[in-house]
């Protein structure tokens, strides 16, 4: 089990409607593309459930949108504070594919930049529900971006390996166009190591840990 | 003073490392038969607790005694398996079929699920005549006279208690203002429980001289005297275990310049827990 430490945040930049987290990554692994941190957001019980969305030298990077306490208190962060991070957690994307695509819709596109690394010159589409939004896009320049009411689903074409990050209604639409592929979900979690069984998910037609059997799972 | 955690607050099978960090592992609670336990979602932060409304997720008694305690034995944890059912006949099973652990909770107070038929005191008797492995009865602040229903208990053969399980507790979202829990509530755990959780433990220390594990907000080793001063005997990490994996370490260097020990057996001898 990875351990939890202190780290001193060494950056908050925003990027369209979305706040970027930069953290010293001291001697944690940063793990694979698709895994995620606990991150303890000050002021609350409950550390929030991040993926990494960039690791440049010695920092860990996480994008995140401002959407309820956790969040805003994440935002509000700046250089200097120190936050207890606790990861990497769960299982990410396989990189063995022949024909790789990236689709990321919203925030969900957080765990894209960190994973396009690992698979060089793949393509990846983007959607997003504004202009503001989609200014998030410049962490991938290689992207080709749509804005509502366009879909991102839209942009897929037939015979690649989908990995997908998203909210739940995009997933459910890129599963159907494209089974097998490989789909980050989201789930309200209070630990993210197996603990709490609070982010239950219908895994094969039972409920299950999607901090221990994901957050990515391959769709059916 | 033995530190444990509470029951459905640790898995011991995929967290091994936090589990070897307790003085005993105690298991999610187990059913006679499997429970997928309830619709997400399931968990919901407030001001200074959680909700949980898991429902007693758990593999059912047999797919237990056959795949996971021969696991858990694996991992050189004094363990105590945590008991639940809906009638007395449904724990007493369970505990006949239990053997070589350090001790059976009953878990006679789950906020999210139906309350068993039988009264605490009836299915503590009926497990009882079924194992002679020590057997504490976790029981529920909510009761408006607890200390009398450890005593019921007691009487019944319980040879201790473990206060307090979760109360039942509900959070809405703040634009739908509908429950943010499928089930609607939950149990609330987290700091906000410890006056509650104190003040139980020492009325029903009060009341039966029984041993208590006590839990319910504990964070600190400082918590963990003023469970001891109010009667407990031993004390149990919950939610604490989400955010700080490594609490059970942290706490026992907290507690290392207090003797907790020496706080217990001094509060045994005072005044003030037998009011």
């Amino acid at each position: 089990m990875p351990r939890r430490e202190p780290r001193s945040v060494t950056g908050v930049e925003q990027v369209g409607a979305y706040t970027l987290l930069r953290v010293d990554r001291g001697g944690i692994d940063p793990g694979a593309p698709g895994q995620f941190f606990m991150l303890e957001a000050p002021g609350r019980l409950l550390p929030r459930a991040l993926s990494l969305c960039l690791a440049p030298a010695g920092e860990l990077a996480f994008l995140l949108e401002a959407v309820g306490p956790g969040t805003e208190a994440l935002c509000a962060l700046r250089p200097g504070d120190r936050i207890h991070v606790f990861g990497p957690l769960g299982k990410g994307f396989r990189l063995d594919v022949e024909r790789p695509l990236l689709v990321g819709g919203g925030i969900g596109m957080a765990p894209l930049p960190y994973l396009a690394e690992s698979l060089p010159g793949a393509p990846v589409v983007l959607g997003f529900r504004s202009d503001r939004h989609a200014e998030a896009a410049a962490l991938l320049p290689q992207a080709h971006v749509v804005v509502e009411p366009t879909l991102v689903t839209e942009l897929i074409e037939p015979g690649h390996d989908v990995l997908a990050c998203g909210p739940e209604p995009m997933l459910l639409a890129v599963g159907d166009l494209c089974p097998g592929a490989q789909l980050a979900w989201e789930a309200p979690m209070a630990c993210g190591y197996g603990a709490c069984y609070g982010c239950a998910v219908e895994i094969d037609g039972e409920l299950k840990r999607l901090c221990v059997e994901g957050p990515v799972l391959a769709a059916a | 003073m033995r530190l444990l955690n509470a029951s459905g607050c640790l898995d011991a099978l995929t967290a091994p490392e936090v589990a070897r960090q307790l003085d005993g592992f105690v298991t999610k609670t187990i059913t006679p038969l499997p429970r997928e336990g309830n619709a997400p979602p399931r968990i919901a932060e407030t001001a200074h607790g959680m909700l949980n409304a898991i429902g007693l997720a758990n593999p059912g008694r047999e797919r237990f005694l056959a795949e996971t305690l021969p696991r858990l034995r694996e991992l050189g944890v004094p363990l105590w398996v945590s008991v639940g059912g809906f009638c007395a006949a449904d724990y007493a099973e369970t505990c006949a079929a239990l053997a070589d652990l350090e001790a059976i909770e009953l878990n006679l107070s789950c906020p999210n699920v139906d309350e068993a038929a039988d009264s605490a005191a009836e299915i503590v008797a009926a497990c009882r005549r079924e194992t002679g492995l020590p057997l504490y009865a976790k029981l529920s602040a909510a009761h408006p006279d607890v200390a009398e229903v450890a005593r019921a208990v007691a009487s019944a053969g319980a040879d201790g208690l473990s206060l307090i399980n979760t109360l039942r507790g509900m959070a809405l979202h703040p634009h739908t203002l509908q429950p943010v829990l499928a089930r609607g509530q939950g149990g609330l755990s987290g700091p906000s429980l410890k006056p509650v959780a104190l003040a139980t433990v020492h009325a029903c220390y009060a009341a039966t001289k029984l041993p208590i594990v006590g839990m319910g907000g504990v964070v600190t080793g400082q918590d963990v005297v003023e469970f001891a001063a109010c009667g407990a005997r031993d004390v149990a990490l919950g939610t604490v275990l989400f955010w700080d994996p490594d609490a059970p370490a942290r706490v026992r260097v907290e507690l290392a310049p207090l003797d907790a020990a020496e706080v217990f057996a001094a509060a045994h001898r005072s005044s003030h827990v037998h009011a």
